[in-house]
């Protein structure tokens, strides 16, 4: 079964319709990547995925739970922001402009989840969160203020601070849009370990390159709807749609 | 080379010198007026520390104190309706901001004080009951018209602090799980204070002062006791004088615990 199923994903802000019927599925354990042009409902759509942006038509399961409603009594039941919140947990994201706490340190980005959220006790959080520091090689950097750290070590804290809710999806908003171009590797690298550890992501990105390397599959979203989807080797080897040959020619 | 190096004449200031000059002088000759007043300086210690002026001075610093904090609390609630997705709390939020902002504090005072005339008896049906006149003692008139003032300023400063925090922090916690009320207490506030404390110190101040204005309706407070002092013994400036020393070191050490909750919540911001 499908860890993500969307069909006919539909959203329009104001007049401009950003997603036009989105179908996607991805499996426990994949990777999928969304590429295509600015513009072209990527993030929208990684957004609505976790409910920050409400979907006005079609239908999105996480886990079999069709996101931002109950199923009762066959009917689908909006739920309270506080019960969406619920949903979320198991979900984690991690943003282009990272969007730590500021006012908190790398230690406690990390731990805020596990403890205001889960309820853990704050010494066995604050155990796991130095072991996921660690693991983002970032551990001497646990007392550190977020204006203190790079970007590229910013961003790994807050692949950190999502992997300490134990999320069973990962969803990637250009995660190294926002860097300068010689931290852009030490994300991609934390990334890679991740999908190789088996973890189901969604990445959206302009990272060819990664894309290629890590993804199982990768979907070619332009103007709100897909256009072209496979494995990389055969889309961006072997495109066959107009409008995918004509993004990789500019961004190859 | 060294040796052949001019001498360097640095820019002489003149004006800097004379306008110094001037302000000093003016200074000399607003202390020699001073000295020269019919003022007796040796009674002010007396007054400064006397029975009725020291509880004055309690019941300044209580007043402000829980008019101040009370604002807070109902500044927060109100900026927190005015933020709301149902129109009609936004409404009403607007609605008492621009009452109790737009009325004089006297004003409000006075109207609190005056409640009995137009209202016996204050009830919560099968609850409370009481007559409104042993209800509202100066204290609690004041306490209202001071509080309730003050939280419609507090409203507009913690409207601008919640609105001065980033979107992005909401959503980061939003995608760790947070519920909205967890997010509110331990993302958004947080980082709001940095906005949120600076007018609040310089409120509490003018609230500080304000409570004078109880005086009116007779609450012993720093100028209601310095007049009290002073119909005894007819020394008006001298009891002034005493009360204008605690106001300074009233505000003087809320200028200082504003200092270090400033310091308190700038953590994590680079300078």
């Amino acid at each position: 079964m499908s860890l993500v199923r969307a069909v006919g994903v539909r959203k329009r802000f104001g007049g401009t319709e950003v997603l036009r019927g989105v179908d996607l599925e991805v499996a426990q354990g994949q990777v999928v990547c969304l590429l295509g042009p600015s513009g072209a409902g990527k993030s929208t759509f990684l957004r609505c995925v976790n409910h920050l942006e409400t979907i006005d038509e079609g239908r999105i399961w996480v886990d079999g739970q069709p996101v931002g409603f109950v199923e009762r009594g066959g009917k689908l039941h909006e739920l309270r922001e506080r019960d969406v919140a619920r949903q979320r947990r198991g979900i984690g994201m991690v943003f282009q402009r990272f969007n730590l706490f500021p006012h908190r340190t790398a230690l406690e980005n990390v731990v805020e989840g596990p403890v205001r959220v889960l309820g853990e006790p704050k010494r066995e959080a604050a155990g796991r969160a130095r072991a996921l520091l660690e693991r983002v090689g970032l551990a001497e950097k646990a007392d550190a203020y977020p204006h203190q750290l790079s970007g590229g070590q910013q961003q790994r804290v807050a692949i950190a601070r999502a992997l300490a809710m134990r999320p069973k999806l990962m969803l990637f908003d250009e995660p190294t849009s926002a860097l300068d171009p010689e931290l852009v590797g030490e994300v991609l690298e934390v990334m890679v370990d991740l999908a190789r550890e088996g973890m189901t992501m969604i990445v959206v990105t302009h990272e060819i390159g990664f894309a290629r390397q890590v993804a199982d599959e990768v979907v070619f979203l332009v103007d709100g709807a897909v256009v072209e989807s496979g494995p990389p080797a055969r889309v961006l080897e072997n495109p066959r749609e107009q409008r995918t040959r004509q993004f990789l020619s500019k961004v190859l | 080379m060294a040796g052949d190096e001019l001498a360097v004449v640095p820019l002489r200031h003149w004006g800097r010198w004379v306008g110094g000059a001037v302000i000093l002088a003016l200074l000399g000759a607003l202390g020699y007026a001073l000295a020269g007043a019919k003022i007796d300086y040796a009674a002010v210690p007396g007054f400064f520390t006397h029975d009725i002026m020291l509880r004055g001075l309690l019941n300044t610093v209580v007043l402000a104190v829980v008019a101040q904090l009370g604002a807070i609390v109902l500044g927060v609630g109100i900026a927190l309706l005015r933020r709301s997705a149902n129109p009609v709390a936004r409404w009403f939020a607007a609605g008492y901001v621009w009452l109790f902002r737009g009325l004089p504090v006297l004003l409000q005072i006075l109207l609190w004080f005056n409640l009995a005339l137009v209202f016996e008896n204050i009830s919560i049906p099968l609850l409370f009951q009481e007559k409104t006149n042993v209800l509202i003692t100066a204290f609690v008139a004041a306490l209202l018209g001071l509080g309730l003032n003050e939280s419609a300023y507090m409203a507009e400063i913690v409207r601008a602090g919640l609105n001065s925090v980033d979107h992005g922090q909401v959503e980061a916690a939003k995608a760790i799980g947070m519920t909205p009320a967890t997010t509110l207490r331990r993302v958004v506030l947080p980082q709001a204070m940095r906005v949120i404390i600076p007018p609040t110190g310089n409120n509490f101040i003018n609230m500080l002062k304000g409570t004078s204005m109880a005086s009116v309706i007779g609450f012993l407070e720093l100028v209601h006791a310095a007049n009290n002092i002073a119909s005894r013994n007819l020394q008006i400036m001298e009891t002034l004088l005493a009360a204008a020393a605690w106001y300074m070191v009233v505000v003087s050490v809320a200028s200082v615990g504003q200092h270090f909750l400033e310091r308190a919540y700038g953590k994590g911001v680079a300078r």
